[in-house]
């Protein structure tokens, strides 16, 4: 970028790098890439103010398509990074990125401790339910009867509920969004980024080479009937007892976010010695 | 192996000092809350304003609180880093369980026994060993002295033994007190009726005084040190999950790092952990993590994506017993082999190693610094010895060693992250730079960033990450090399063993065997040149490590071409390598 584009109004396009995608036709992140660089857009910070964090896994591949600083790590370790380098430089936008095998399963510990430490990152899970980028198995928000050659006859275990979870463990902002609704999505990603705290969006993003069945998500999605609320109990309420596809904000909270931010005077370095001085 | 360290000690200790300067050790022991650790510390600090230099070693047994203690110290006029081959005094509070310690406090016929005769009956380990003992009614004593503590009558005794000044330990008393001043004066009165008492005990080689001062020393341990050396390093932000024997050095950085404005984040795992300073170490702050065996395991794959994404990275790994979860609170040198090869794929990464709880501040300070020169991870091995046990030592000279790490300027003409360049660095873009974006990644790339399987791509980029190691010039600091320089027999060591070998060296020298010593203080990238010269005109090395499998004659073996028949003196954990056993080794390899 030279300085004219960087003086030139932000528009979804300043944040959509010119690398292809390596997604199958038809995968429901080409429509979330759309919506992240709407929100970016949105937000308009420029590029090399954010940082796109993401683990490993078909969705993980996102930052490199983004024109942000980006960072591909390793599987399931998304939201480590992200919090390491946003409580290192509190001034960057920090998304993380991923899709549910990564985030639920492999990641799962960092998952529930992102949420109770309320680092103001935003979240976003591109949920499919099955491992695509290893061709076809059972993720934590698999059915249980779904068939697979890993899990002949279905894994028999009850399906992850990613809201909920979140809502238990303290994120400030939990939203469910569907990739088929570009525009939508991009609102509640900017409203997530502006949202402090641990932001947490799951974006139903279908797998249409493994799970063709999930084509049908776009009739099945609907808006959230009742306004978001700050109150946690009524949310859990609400995210228990919906159908799945409520498609909205369901909370968005008021804890502090966990505090960044520097000594405003700091010490020498050399007076740190003075205890160890006889 | 424990019956030769056994009659090497009584052997040491028929011929006293040997050429060296004299030493006293003591050591305190009692159950838990007895108050021996306190004791110990206060002696320590005693004997430093008295001028004298000290080492203290913590031990105790596998109960977190309540359990049996001991404080092993060493007192010298002369700087102190490795403990003696036995133990001059053992001052025991009470004799519960304190029979444990026997492997770790050994005693010969010289040695006094100083123990209360209504806590019990000394156990047979101790008597059988020949040592004399001295009934000293510790507990009546400070019950006749209301509102004072055993273990200051304790502390009289054992002060007075070694030859430290009553003013001297008042003054560190005193510097301790933190409750009201009748209590002062009632553990006053103590310690004076300890010395008192002591003074009906003979035979103990009292030291000198020295006529100085503590001025310009400090009273540190090699986990303060290394946290203080990183720091000083330039590193700003940790992230770490407790872990035994680590946690101390977490523990003091965590107020240190937001005096400097820096931040400690307490991650709910080690794979967290290390993630954590990856991401912040990608965002320009320089990062560290510190942990032990277990926590090191989990760590490999984070410290595989900062070989890969080229982010710096430190790691200071306080080895304990293991493998697995192994012995927590004990030392070993076993993670030797796990540091410098266990990665998946081909991973350049650093190794270092101090030698001396003084010299954790050094290196880890140059560990930061290389990390941060090379764009890659460092790993320190320090150990539980080092990590936890106190010295007093001359304050360390300053190093102009600070983490400088080649970034991108803004708006770089045709940027390319992880370009080819000559010395295999390339300069890396710090988030929020203009005109610089990229991806870092764990997936092969391509120059630019981008995934690639591509077979040019996978050896041009293997080949950039072992270049800037290999090319590097890592100095003089690579490796101590003293003793016989003209020997033509060389004993190589690292780590917390290196003060016992050179003591040993130092003893066979006096007495007219010499050898060179090599204490290896880089363990990887492998130096060949460098040794080869260091080892220029040796027939014969012997490698003394402190593990079972002799891990770093393995490694040397493997990186370098050796002398001769590369001989070993290893043995495991939990006890530390003795001066007196290594120096027979050596005797016993020179002899062969």
């Amino acid at each position: 970028m030279n300085d004219a584009a960087a003086c030139a109004p932000l528009t979804p396009a300043s944040f959509k790098s010119s690398y292809k995608p390596i997604w199958c036709p038809g995968c429901g992140d080409y429509s979330v890439l759309s919506s992240v660089t709407k929100a970016l857009a949105m937000i308009g910070q420029p590029p090399e103010k954010v940082a796109v964090v993401s683990g490993i896994g078909c969705s993980s591949r996102i930052p490199a398509y983004t024109t942000c600083y980006g960072f591909h790590g390793v599987h399931g370790r998304a939201l480590a990074a992200a919090t390491g380098l946003k409580v290192a430089r509190p001034d960057l936008t920090v998304l993380v990125a991923g899709g549910d095998g990564d985030g639920y399963s492999i990641g799962g510990n960092h998952f529930l401790h992102a949420c109770r430490r309320n680092v103001d990152l935003t979240y976003i899970v591109m949920d499919n339910h099955v491992y695509g980028m290893t061709k076809g198995q059972p993720s934590p928000t698999t059915e249980p009867d779904w068939d697979s050659k890993l899990s002949p006859g279905g894994t028999g275990v009850r399906s992850f509920h990613p809201l909920v979870i979140a809502l238990a463990s303290g994120a400030n902002f939990v939203a469910r969004a569907f990739s088929g609704d570009p525009n939508g999505t991009a609102d509640i990603i900017a409203q997530a980024i502006r949202h402090p705290g641990f932001s947490f969006i799951e974006i139903l993003s279908p797998c249409v080479t493994f799970r063709p069945e999930q084509r049908e998500w776009k009739q099945l999605v609907h808006p959230a009937p009742v306004q978001q609320t700050d109150d946690p109990g009524r949310a859990a309420r609400r995210i228990m007892t919906d159908d799945g596809f409520n498609i909205g904000v369901l909370y968005a909270g008021e804890r502090p976010p966990y505090p960044l931010g520097k000594a405003k005077t700091p010490t020498a370095v050399a007076d740190l010695e003075a205890e160890f001085a006889l | 192996m424990h019956a030769i360290a056994t009659k090497m000690t009584k052997d040491a200790a028929a011929q006293p000092a040997r050429g060296a300067a004299p030493s006293l050790s003591v050591a305190l022991a009692g159950s838990g809350g007895s108050g021996v650790m306190t004791a110990g510390n206060l002696l320590v600090d005693a004997a430093a304003r008295a001028g004298l230099y000290g080492l203290m070693v913590r031990t105790s047994g596998p109960q977190i609180r309540g359990g049996e203690a001991a404080a092993l110290l060493r007192l010298s006029p002369t700087p102190v880093a490795t403990l003696d081959d036995g133990f001059d005094v053992l001052l025991a509070i009470d004799w519960q369980n304190v029979g444990r310690f026997f492997d770790e406090i050994p005693l010969t016929r010289t040695s006094v026994i100083v123990g209360d005769p209504d806590e019990g009956v000394v156990p047979d380990v101790y008597t059988a060993t020949g040592a004399r003992f001295a009934p000293v009614p510790l507990k009546k004593m400070a019950k006749a002295i209301a509102g004072s503590w055993t273990n200051m009558v304790a502390l009289g005794v054992a002060g007075a033994l070694a030859g430290v000044p009553r003013a001297a330990l008042e003054a560190a008393l005193r510097a301790s007190w933190k409750r009201a001043d009748d209590k002062l004066a009632a553990n006053l009165a103590a310690l004076d009726a300890g010395m008192q008492a002591a003074a009906a005990i003979s035979g103990v080689r009292a030291l000198a005084a020295t006529g100085r001062s503590g001025a310009g020393r400090w009273n540190v341990s090699g986990n303060e040190a290394a946290g203080y050396g990183a720091i000083r390093g330039g590193v700003r932000f940790v992230a770490a999950y407790p872990i035994t024997p680590a946690t101390e050095l977490l523990e003091w950085m965590a107020p240190a790092l937001v005096k400097v404005g820096g931040t400690l984040l307490q991650a709910e795992d080690e794979l967290a952990s290390i993630n954590m300073i990856v991401g912040a170490s990608y965002g320009g702050v320089p990062s560290l993590t510190a942990t032990a065996g277990p926590g090191l395991a989990l760590m490999t794959e984070g410290i595989g994506l900062a070989v890969s994404a080229e982010v710096p990275i430190v790691v200071v790994d306080v080895m304990r017993g293991g493998p697995s979860t192994g012995i927590p609170a004990k030392s070993e040198q076993s993670d030797l082999s796990f540091a410098v090869s266990g990665l998946t794929g081909d991973a350049p990464r650093i190794v270092v190693a101090p030698t001396s709880i003084a010299d954790c501040l050094a290196t880890t300070q140059w560990a930061v610094h290389l990390a941060e020169a090379l764009q890659a991870p460092a790993i320190v091995l320090s150990d539980q010895f080092m990590g936890q046990s106190r010295a007093i030592i001359d304050r360390p000279a300053d190093e102009a060693l600070v983490g400088e790490r080649l970034t991108a300027a803004a708006n770089a003409p045709d940027y390319k992250r992880y370009r080819d360049t000559a010395s295999g660095v390339s300069p890396m873009a710090v988030p929020g730079t203009p005109g610089t974006v990229y991806t870092a990644d764990g997936l092969e790339h391509t120059e630019a960033g981008i995934p690639s399987s591509q077979p040019r791509d996978h050896r041009l980029q293997l080949d950039k990450r072992a270049r800037k190691l290999a090319l590097y010039d890592f100095g003089d600091r690579w490796a101590d090399v003293e003793g016989d320089l003209a020997a033509d027999a060389a004993v190589i060591t690292f780590g917390s063993t290196t003060a016992a070998v050179r003591e040993a060296v130092a003893r066979l020298a006096a007495e007219g065997t010499t050898v060179r010593l090599l204490a290896l203080r880089l363990l990887a990238p492998a130096q060949p040149p460098k040794l080869a010269k260091a080892l220029a005109g040796v027939t014969r090395v012997l490698v003394i490590e402190q593990n079972h499998g002799g891990q770093l004659l393995h490694w040397l073996r493997a990186a370098y071409d050796l002398p001769g028949r590369p001989a070993g003196f290893h043995r495991p954990g939990p006890l530390p390598l003795r001066p007196g056993e290594i120096a027979e080794a050596i005797l016993a390899w020179r002899n062969a």
